[in-house]
């Protein structure tokens, strides 16, 4: 979308020129030709003179200027290979007519293309004839029916009948290719677009052609699934029904999908999608075109987490606690108990003794609501991370967009492994990589899914990044840098993090940021007034008060902290040591369960609303079903429950979601471009601003590792048992589960065998996982991943600590 | 078993060492995993993915392409007959179908004892000489019943091994290249202009 509108600004100045000089006099016609602009190349398309850019290909530029060319392997973000054969045009470039696939042949001056010729028009449709001699017609029971790229030519560009009387080839129906994606062969007409995703934009190439000729079929390696993060995309780009999904599989049929552009908010990035439901029922996420966010991939995470908002388990109505435990109640009922909870303990221990933890989970509405009404309260302890992000400060540095950082001449990740944490930022990284656009400087204690395409991947000892980075400051020169900055390991303090991050930004001043903070809207919930005002009231702190017994009510929006929160032992505690606890969530998770009030939250899909994503860029999302029960969202929660504490303000005076998104624009700095006209339609969100502010000093410097010890690194995997995860059956069999993962040397010094069950012995807590033999681990550290069924690793982990040091024993 | 041995281990090695991208090494590996095993296994595809730092996808993908390698046991001499028109016309048909009489199996088998294996093959360019076979791709022209029965026998008797090696060595033959015929690649000083595979004599005064 965006690159045509900024050709179609680069154009205008062109157009002005012409018009002057149509009426000018002598004085400018003295003045020199105005010079043509080199990147227009001058065409004719079908007799009329256009305008295509230079290096164009022929049928990007007729489509641009409303002349469409079949076609079936041509895909805009992936290169041209020509395989389908579909787009044969007539091209004349000086040598008269010639048949030529206008996906592999660029324009160029002078050329003449006719796209609707006889001779066009019959090698179109002698190509429809060929794909259909061996391609099923079972549309009717064919989940692609209504939306097939093949079924809509064969209509607008086919013969209409087939000369073709012979059998058709058959193979077994569908066979899975992954958990998620199942292929059929008969329907598959190789046009090279799954095989060329998994390759050139994945970087997964578990799929390949194998065979030849017409026994060419496309397959994985036996055993060896097409397990890639990105493998529902290429059910979404298939222009046949080969490829399907597990789980929307007969379940809806195209023209039974009502359909509403939102953004995903699985995690920060914030890719465009449709959300795409029938009889109130969301069946369907697509990955939609954002040029400076998502080039149309979703990871899947984000296209399948939808099952958890149609899940059973949903908490529909709000609950309070009885003798008999939770027990169902009444809105009025369950927000006078929680507005009778707040005030007791205004009255009792006044707005200290009151904490407010999550917000990332909803729309900035949501958060900004309850900020609101925390603010009159006179609340303090607020936060929407805890203890598993990094300071909220990181987004007060000179931010970076995924584009400046896609196209940086030096690209510094920091922390995070972005393929696990945020896969799309992954995929624009690492494309960014690939084509050698940007040189990528890695800092980590563990392989992450970048470092075989890193120019340079360092690897440290688990807390002293800030030596690494010292060490390595001659690579982060550059004018056009940026720091990809997120939390790598949570069993090590964020300091050790924003030390280095201090240390890359000492070497390099100008270097830009993009904070990698990875739940979903925790960017926004942060800008719009859930970020602590100081150390002293953030998310550990608001826990540990709470675990202190200093907290009468802790209100939890949408926050797991006893999965969520690394350091489970003090969660617990908080849960335990709050004398109320308020939970406002969409599922019951092992937090809700400890809670004395649970209101019902709407899920994403549910409400309407605003997300921000890691670059602070602010995109709708939309309510495309009614909400489960009677649940509502965040935002009408909190301003009734303002109505109930008696609170004057812009809070206790919304009607509508339009009217909080309107009073964000007002009051947020940076946000004031974010009205809703702005954002009415604009697909590519608005970006805000931040005001530049120097990073406070923080002191790193964890000690050395004692030979004796291996230190510890607990890191996210895409699937794990986050609730959004862990109730979408699809993808919940996905996580892989716990694990201590050690270099095969140490595994060996140990003497166990793989699979075999240690004992991690730590300063607080023991764990016992079963130990995996992974040689990209370095000697001396224990990688484990966090929040996985069948271990307790968590428990290891000290939130004051600066890392985590354990003893491995054998069982 | 059918990973490669520490032996072919080394001389795999030495074969990537040739190329400049190991991925190139893939066909030769091929060649010396079907030369090892006799055909190519899954555990030898996994094993060369791993050598050449590539997906066993991409090495199923591009071997299954070639006729030449075969992912089940074949017997020691793999007989090709031509099916295409100049032999179809002079008798490929009759022949096949003794062929198959003869070793008592359909086209695309192999016998009981593991000595054949025929195949239906496409043409191979020698249409003045039909009907024509490979047998372990040792071209056999102008070949008639009678012709096919003596060299059933003659295999079988050992009379010919010295003619025709066992299915599976081309790879070897291949690479056994005589001391004085071999050229290797050229010193880069040598070379100044030219294709690097034609030795110049380069005058530098």
């Amino acid at each position: 979308m965006s690159t045509e509108d900024t050709n179609a600004t680069e154009t205008e100045p062109v157009d002005a020129v012409d018009g002057d000089t149509d009426d000018a006099d002598e004085a400018v016609e003295a003045e020199p030709e105005p010079e043509p602009d080199p990147n227009i190349v001058p065409v004719t398309l079908n007799g009329r003179e256009i305008e295509a850019r230079k290096g164009e290909l022929v049928i990007a530029a007729a489509e641009r200027h409303d002349t469409y060319i079949p076609h079936f392997c041509y895909h805009p973000r992936m290169k041209s290979v020509g395989m389908c054969r579909q787009c044969l045009v007539e091209v004349d470039t000086g040598r008269g007519m010639q048949l030529q696939p206008s996906c592999m042949i660029t324009v160029s001056p002078e050329m003449k293309i006719d796209t609707e010729s006889e001779t066009a028009k019959r090698a179109q449709e002698g190509m429809i004839e060929l794909l259909l001699a061996n391609h099923p017609l079972d549309c009717p029971v064919c989940d692609k029916g209504g939306e097939c790229p093949l079924q809509d030519q064969a209509f607008s560009h086919g013969p209409g009948e087939s000369r073709y009387i012979e059998e058709k080839r058959h193979y077994e129906k569908p066979i899975p290719i992954s958990d998620l994606v199942l292929l059929d062969r008969e329907r598959c007409i190789l046009c090279d677009r799954c095989t060329r995703f998994a390759d050139e934009v994945a970087g997964d190439k578990l799929i390949h052609f194998t065979q030849r000729g017409n026994e060419t079929q496309v397959m994985t390696f036996p055993d060896e699934p097409f397990a890639s993060y990105f493998s529902g995309n290429t059910v979404q780009i298939c222009p046949v029904g080969a490829l399907t999904a597990e789980p929307y599989r007969f379940k809806a049929r195209p023209w039974d999908l009502a359909q509403e552009e939102s953004t995903c908010t699985s995690c920060s990035v914030g890719c465009r999608v449709v959300v795409q439901s029938s009889r109130d029922e969301i069946l369907r996420y697509q990955g939609v075109d954002s040029d400076p966010v998502n080039h149309g991939w979703m990871c899947d995470k984000g296209r399948f987490d939808f099952e958890a908002v149609n899940s059973q388990q949903r908490i529909a109505d709000p609950m309070v606690r009885t003798e008999q435990g939770l027990t169902d109640t009444t809105w009025s009922a369950a927000l006078g108990a929680a507005a009778g909870v707040i005030r007791e303990s205004l009255a009792a221990g006044g707005p200290d003794a009151i904490g407010v933890l999550g917000g990332a989970r909803g729309t900035n509405e949501d958060a900004f609501a309850w900020a609101q009404l925390a603010d009159a309260l006179g609340i303090t302890y607020r936060d929407a991370q805890f203890g598993d992000g990094l300071p909220a400060s990181v987004l007060g540095l000179d931010r970076a967009t995924i584009d400046e950082a896609a196209s940086a001449s030096t690209i510094v990740m920091l922390g995070a492994d972005i393929k696990e944490e945020l896969p799309v930022l992954y995929l624009r990284l690492r494309d960014a990589a690939v084509e050698k656009r940007s040189k990528l400087v890695e800092f980590s204690s563990v392989e992450t899914g970048l470092s075989r395409y890193a120019t340079q991947s360092i690897r440290h000892q688990p807390g002293l990044q800030s030596e690494a980075v010292n060490e390595a400051s001659d690579l982060l020169a550059g004018d056009d840098v940026v720091v990809v900055v997120g939390r790598g390991n949570l069993a090590e303090s964020a300091d050790e993090t924003m030390a280095a991050l201090a240390a890359v930004l000492a070497a390099n001043p100008s270097a830009k940021v993009l904070p990698a903070l990875r739940r979903g809207n925790v960017v926004g919930a942060l800008s719009v007034g859930m970020a602590p005002a100081d150390d002293e009231h953030d998310g550990l702190a608001t826990l540990r008060a709470a675990a202190d017994g200093k907290l009468d009510v802790l209100i939890l929006l949408g926050a797991d902290p006893i999965n969520d929160c690394p350091d489970t032992d003090l969660a617990r505690r908080a849960m335990a040591g709050a004398r109320r606890v308020i939970s406002i969530d969409t599922h019951p998770s092992e937090s809700t369960k400890l809670a004395d009030i649970v209101l019902a939250a709407a899920a994403y899909g549910e409400k309407a609303g605003t997300t921000t994503n890691l670059e602070g860029r602010v995109s709708t999302v939309s309510d495309k079903v009614t909400t489960t029960g009677t649940a509502r969202p965040d935002w009408m929660i909190a301003a009734e429950l303002a109505i109930m504490l008696d609170i004057d303000g812009d809070i206790a005076d919304v009607a509508s979601v339009d009217d909080v998104t309107a009073a964000i624009a007002a009051e947020v700095p940076g946000f004031d471009g974010v009205t809703l006209d702005a954002l009415a339609g604009e697909r590519n969100g608005v970006l805000t601003s931040a005001n530049p502010k120097p990073l406070p000093p923080v002191v790193g410097g964890a000690p050395q590792r004692n030979t004796y010890d291996h230190r510890l690194v607990v890191g996210r995997k895409l699937y794990d048992r986050a609730i959004g995860t862990a109730m979408s059956h699809s993808i919940a069999k996905l996580a892989p589960g716990a694990g201590a993962h050690l270099h095969p040397l140490d595994v060996d010094a140990l003497g166990v065998a793989d699979g075999a069950d240690v004992r991690l012995i730590g300063q607080k807590a023991t764990a016992i996982l079963p130990v995996v033999s992974n040689p990209s681990i370095a000697r001396g550290v224990v990688w484990a991943p966090f929040n996985q069924a069948g271990g307790t690793v968590e428990d290891l982990i000290d939130a004051a600590a600066s890392v985590t040091d354990v003893k491995i024993e054998v069982v | 078993m059918s990973r490669l041995t520490d032996a072919n281990l080394a001389i795999a090695r030495d074969i990537i060492a040739r190329y400049p991208r190991k991925k190139s090494a893939l066909i030769p590996l091929l060649h010396l995993t079907q030369e090892q095993n006799g055909y190519v296994t899954d555990d030898a595809m996994r094993h060369l993915a791993e050598l050449l730092d590539i997906t066993p996808a991409e090495v199923i993908g591009t071997a299954t392409f070639y006729e030449m390698f075969k992912f089940e046991e074949v017997g020691t001499y793999v007989i090709n007959i031509c099916q295409t028109m100049s032999c179809a016309l002079l008798g490929a048909g009759a022949l096949m179908h003794h062929a198959e009489e003869k070793l008592g199996i359909k086209a695309g088998s192999t016998t009981a004892d593991g000595m054949f294996t025929i195949e239906a093959a496409e043409c191979q360019a020698a249409c003045t000489e039909a009907p024509t076979m490979q047998v372990n791709y040792r071209h056999q022209y102008r070949v008639t019943t009678e012709d096919f029965d003596q060299m059933i026998d003659d295999l079988r008797s050992g009379a010919l091994s010295g003619d025709i090696p066992p299915h599976g060595t081309l790879g070897r033959n291949r690479q056994n290249i005589p001391a004085d015929k071999f050229v290797g690649a050229p010193d880069p000083d040598d070379v100044t202009e030219g294709p690097a595979w034609i030795p110049v004599k380069v005058d530098n005064s």
